[in-house]
């Protein structure tokens, strides 16, 4: 039986890409929480949805199995919890830049200052292209559930920010 | 609005109460009817709003707006597929948060009656998302404190999207009522049509008072005086006049529904139901 240590199943596991951000990882992501093998072989994966209708939880569901079962895996079992609630703070720096790198500006601090901000009290978001900080807010609801819209008033190009929960 | 008479499946009250105690199952001690009816409460409300917010996809009044809705609605419809999960699993009977969703008709529904309004014009929409999602980040924020666990979770994941959607909801409200004199004219009109059904956000009854020993203890009057600072505060930068509290309508928390959760069940679950048990 092929055993697998707790780094060997996160290396494997930070090749599965984001179905909807594919340059991080779901291990870069935050969204793997843990790994482990059980003594009959079997591969337990705990994993959290980034929003609570993310579509793509079905999808990273099978390329974790997918992934696991090429690597040697007998069997692998995915569950998935709320809590901790996932966060953005979890996407370590290197991962911050590949998404800088793919043109989404990477999530700021989550802590947004408290329970009822009506007003969006953050300063512009960087432009992942040019570098210039002045920028304008679009929207906050863009291209999938964890991304705002921005455009950048100095190269002119619209960019995707990944929100800061 | 003609209120449906309550059928076989709605709750009587004296029904609700004989269901009241404490069993100590695998989940730890949960309570039986009552904490599935409120499950069923908090699910509805955000399956049947998610449902009317989807109804702006392709829609929308401009193309940023068309995806917040749809976005908006993704993540109503993601909360309430956990908490009528967590109804289903609770109740112990076989039915999943889709058996939920789909099989049940209107009215066994729970939801409060502002959420399946039509979705009328865009201010319409946004009045009442902003009147929900004042309610909904208070009650959220109380519930992830909550005494347990599995509703706490799904609540401390929910809040976060909720408070895009107040800050969304509330920034369009100010910017409709503080606009042109035509919106202004017409979300006035909004906002005195949609008043009358605030009132059931805030209602307690057995129900409530019976998932205390499920340590869900939620202090109402407390999230009624701040739900009433956000909207004073919205509404004055708004430039809009709150209405006067006149009488209520309620009945959807015990399945007595407006004639629109007819309509609005028979597109949400006419594929499901076309279809049982298809998946894709």
């Amino acid at each position: 039986m092929q055993t697998f240590s707790r780094d060997r199943l996160y290396e494997i596991l930070g090749t599965v890409p984001d179905p909807e951000v594919p340059v991080i990882s779901v291990v870069e992501l935050g969204i793997v929480r843990d790994a482990s093998q059980r003594d009959d072989g079997t591969v337990d994966v705990t994993i959290t949805p980034t929003y609570s209708g993310c579509p793509a939880m079905f999808e990273i569901e099978r390329d974790v199995v997918a992934a696991l079962t090429a690597a040697g895996a007998p069997r692998v079992e995915v569950k998935t919890v709320l809590s901790p609630a996932w966060t953005t703070d979890w996407i370590p720096e290197p991962a911050r830049e590949k998404l800088r790198k793919y043109g989404i500006a990477p999530p700021g601090p989550a802590n947004d200052g408290g329970l009822v901000a009506l007003v969006r009290a953050k300063p512009p978001v960087q432009c992942p292209w040019c570098g210039s900080r002045n920028t304008t807010l679009k929207s906050e609801f863009g291209s999938t559930a964890c991304k705002a819209i921005h455009v950048c008033n100095d190269c002119s190009q619209p960019f995707d920010e990944f929100k800061a929960i | 609005m003609a209120a449906h008479q309550e059928e076989e499946g709605g709750i009587a009250a004296g029904e609700a109460k004989a269901g009241v105690g404490v069993v100590a199952g695998a989940r730890g001690p949960t309570l039986g009817a009552p904490l599935v009816e409120y499950l069923l409460r908090l699910g509805d409300d955000r399956l049947i709003l998610g449902h009317r917010m989807s109804e702006w996809t392709g829609h929308g009044p401009i193309l940023e707006e068309d995806i917040a809705t749809a976005n908006i609605a993704l993540d109503l419809i993601g909360q309430a597929s956990q908490l009528l999960k967590l109804a289903g699993e609770t109740e112990g009977k076989g039915r999943d948060e889709n058996a939920l969703a789909y099989f049940r008709d209107g009215t066994q529904f729970r939801n409060c009656l502002l959420v399946e309004l039509p979705k009328g014009d865009f201010g319409d929409t946004m009045v009442r998302q902003f009147l929900f999602d004042a309610h909904s980040v208070l009650l959220l924020d109380e519930l992830t404190k909550c005494g347990h666990a599995e509703l706490a979770a799904i609540a401390a994941k929910a809040i976060k999207e909720d408070k895009y959607h107040l800050r969304h909801s509330g920034e369009w409200v100010v910017r409709l009522g503080d606009g042109t004199a035509e919106s202004h004219a017409r979300v006035q009109a909004s906002l005195d049509r949609l008043w009358k059904y605030t009132g059931e956000l805030f209602v307690s009854d057995e129900i409530d008072r019976a998932v205390a020993a499920a340590g869900i203890t939620i202090d109402l009057a407390g999230i009624k005086s701040r739900w009433d600072a956000i909207v004073n505060d919205v509404l004055a930068r708004a430039t809009l006049t709150r209405p006067a509290d006149g009488p209520m309508q309620q009945g959807g928390r015990r399945g007595r529904h407006t004639e629109h959760i007819g309509h609005l069940l028979a597109t949400m679950q006419s594929v499901a139901r076309a279809h049982p048990g298809a998946t894709w």
